[in-house]
């Protein structure tokens, strides 16, 4: 069912004027995730050290967040499409969820870093890593802010079956929002 | 037009093009200085030629813009505007403390200015571009508060759009950060940070919405395009110019004392800054070919597609080859910047305060769309002339700072300022040429509303 769904799906899905959004938005990181490799590169001591002191398993948690979440917006537009409305509306809800964890266990280790006197002029891994991520963050909030939007949409009956446009488009951006974690992830936490 | 009250904006719009006419005479005095040393001195010397030239840009600029809105916003809410005569009443009160002003700056010595207006008072003068003495400053507050009023409370009595929103919020954001110029610290970092939150967040921030608004209202009416279309455009264009104008205020602080981070902030994110005038010159031209209607009134579509490839231009790439701190480190303060300011001010400022102009004008001086068609051949030459000697003045002074920068801060042997000025004299003279021209085409644009004859036929649809 949802195959032969998805096969009549226009494409690019949703809008295409947030698509050349959510392209511009990619590009902001990849110059941002380049000036770290090429920094890293001649710097690859300082880099190695300072990346131990970073906290991966909550970092992991945080991707299975991401992961999660977007998993129900997935679901969410899959029930719309069988004109689902409260199970979208769900679905939607506990994608929510999964932002706001992600916020939660982000803060955390915000605090824990502020807590040891780290912050931008710390050193250069720290600058890249707080930037990074803190621009991340704050496109965390945006993408939660357009679920609760896409949320309080579909509990009103907005979004049909036929009518679902806004919602995919939504769902798009949250989908940029996890993407970028997924390569933020391992280039900061991992890649050693 | 819709409304009698939209008709206040004909003064704003008479104004903006008198004080236009005098930047450009002030521009060639200065250029002609910038080769000929003590050409008008002791009368009018560079630095008081410079600052009426800037601040002439300001101030008409600024009429445009409230011109716009007092034209526009009664339009898109619907009804008449709140107040007309405190629209009047305000135009006269900046018109006046405007003209005051550089009077001012061309009569008496800018210290004596500071001394007879009691700058000791509430120090504010002294500052590039926010050279005005405290009390024109203040009048200026006055000014955008009441005409924000005005504005606002048309807007909230009829209907809301978009555009009326994106406009709102670039106005206010307009009002806010002048307020930046009244806080003067002693420490020179600190007053660098808080003249760029002026500076910088008005014309790479809060005026780019105010531009986009303006091209969305000239595209909707000029092409008939579903405001719908227009609108999600605007949208993107709008969270995208925010999200890299306002933390691209970062190549400002390179040198000025800031955390090395700054370095990497401003450099990533104001190398994004030319894509939402990219995203504008697709909206242009996409809604252009997307008509339902040939408008009769072809100078106004033909200023609004200039502004959109101008701004894309002079702001984006202009901007772009100068951004990246490694690249900024030579060029910071050379003629490369007087390139980029030339061409990014007027592609996307100037033209889009005259394709509003030219789009509201006709109708504001009775007609019924448009000009006639000898009246919009010569506007059109107009565009040309001012355009292509912009491009020229561009270049020119492109070249002045690539040669600039080589002799004085690159090579081997680097040269002195004063003697480094003497070789690139030749730039200047021909910048002077195209500056020329530029009044020329400035004369026509002002001729061209003088040109008589029978007004084109009324929009057709494709």
């Amino acid at each position: 069912m949802y195959i032969q769904e998805s096969i009549k799906t226009k494409y690019p899905p949703g809008d295409l004027a947030l698509w050349i959004f959510i392209c511009a938005e990619l590009l902001v990181f990849a110059i941002f995730f380049a000036a770290y490799a090429f920094t890293r590169a001649s710097n690859i001591e300082l880099f190695n050290q300072y990346q131990t002191t970073l906290n991966t398993d909550l970092a992991l948690l945080n991707t299975i967040a991401l992961l999660t979440s977007s998993y129900f917006v997935v679901s969410a537009i899959i029930s719309i499409k069988e004109n689902k409305q409260k199970q979208s509306t769900r679905f939607l809800f506990l994608s929510i969820i999964g932002g706001f964890a992600f916020l939660i266990m982000k803060m955390a280790e915000y605090s824990h870093h502020m807590s040891e006197g780290i912050n931008l002029t710390t050193n250069l891994f720290y600058m890249f890593y707080l930037s990074l991520t803190f621009f991340h963050f704050m496109h965390v909030i945006l993408g939660i802010m357009v679920l609760i939007i896409l949320w309080l949409n579909t509990r009103k009956g907005l979004y049909t079956a036929d009518n679902h446009g806004g919602l995919v488009s939504g769902g798009a951006y949250w989908h940029m929002v996890d993407l970028v974690w997924l390569i933020l992830f391992p280039l900061i936490y991992i890649m050693r | 037009m819709k409304y009698e009250s939209q008709s206040v904006a004909k003064l704003y719009f008479i104004a903006a093009i008198g004080l236009f006419v005098g930047q450009i005479v002030f521009g060639l005095i200065m250029g002609l200085q910038y080769v000929i040393g003590d050409f008008m001195f002791p009368e009018i010397p560079f630095n008081v030629a410079r600052m009426v030239h800037t601040n002439l840009l300001i101030v008409w600029l600024l009429f445009g813009f409230m011109g716009a809105a007092y034209y526009l916003v009664p339009e898109e809410a619907e009804t008449e505007l709140h107040s007309p005569m405190l629209a009047k009443l305000m135009f006269w009160v900046f018109l006046v403390a405007g003209a005051l002003t550089i009077l001012g700056y061309l009569l008496v010595p800018y210290a004596t200015l500071a001394e007879m207006t009691g700058n000791h008072l509430l120090p504010t003068m002294g500052r590039e571009f926010l050279e005005q003495p405290t009390i024109t400053k203040i009048g200026i507050v006055i000014v955008a508060l009441t005409f924000l009023y005005n504005i606002a409370f048309t807007v909230l009595k009829g209907r809301k759009t978009v555009i009326t929103l994106i406009l709102l919020l670039g106005l206010a954001g307009l009002a806010i950060f002048f307020l930046f110029s009244f806080y003067n610290p002693d420490n020179l970092v600190k007053d660098k940070y808080y003249w760029w939150f002026v500076v910088h967040l008005w014309v790479e921030g809060v005026w780019e919405l105010i531009m986009a608004s303006i091209l969305a209202f000239v595209l909707i009416k000029t092409t008939g395009v579903d405001r719908e279309i227009i609108e999600k455009w605007l949208y993107i264009i709008v969270a995208m110019a925010l999200i890299t104008g306002l933390i691209g205020t970062g190549h400002h602080f390179f040198w000025i004392g800031a955390p090395e981070y700054w370095l990497w902030w401003g450099s990533i994110f104001s190398a994004l800054e030319p894509i939402p005038f990219f995203m504008m010159t697709v909206f242009a031209f996409n809604m252009v070919n997307k008509r339902r209607i040939n408008h009769p009134n072809q100078p106004a579509v033909l200023w609004a597609l200039g502004t959109a490839v101008m701004a894309f231009l002079g702001a984006g790439v202009w901007g772009f080859m100068h951004t990246l701190a490694p690249v900024n480190y030579y060029t910071h303060g050379t003629q490369i910047t007087a390139a980029h300011g030339h061409m990014a001010f007027y592609g996307a400022y100037v033209m889009i305060v005259l394709a509003i102009i030219s789009y509201a004008m006709p109708m504001m001086r009775g007609r019924k769309a448009c000009n006639s068609a000898a009246s919009q051949i010569v506007e059109m030459w107009s565009f040309w002339l001012m355009t292509i000697a912009m491009v020229f003045i561009t270049l020119f002074l492109t070249g002045a700072g690539i040669l600039q920068v080589w002799l004085q801060r690159f090579s081997d042997e680097p040269m002195s300022f004063m003697v480094v000025q003497d070789k690139i004299e030749l730039f200047y003279w021909m910048r002077e040429g195209a500056g020329v021209v530029f009044l020329i085409g400035l004369l026509l644009y002002v001729y061209s509303f003088f040109v008589g004859g029978e007004e084109r036929t009324v929009e057709k649809k494709v």
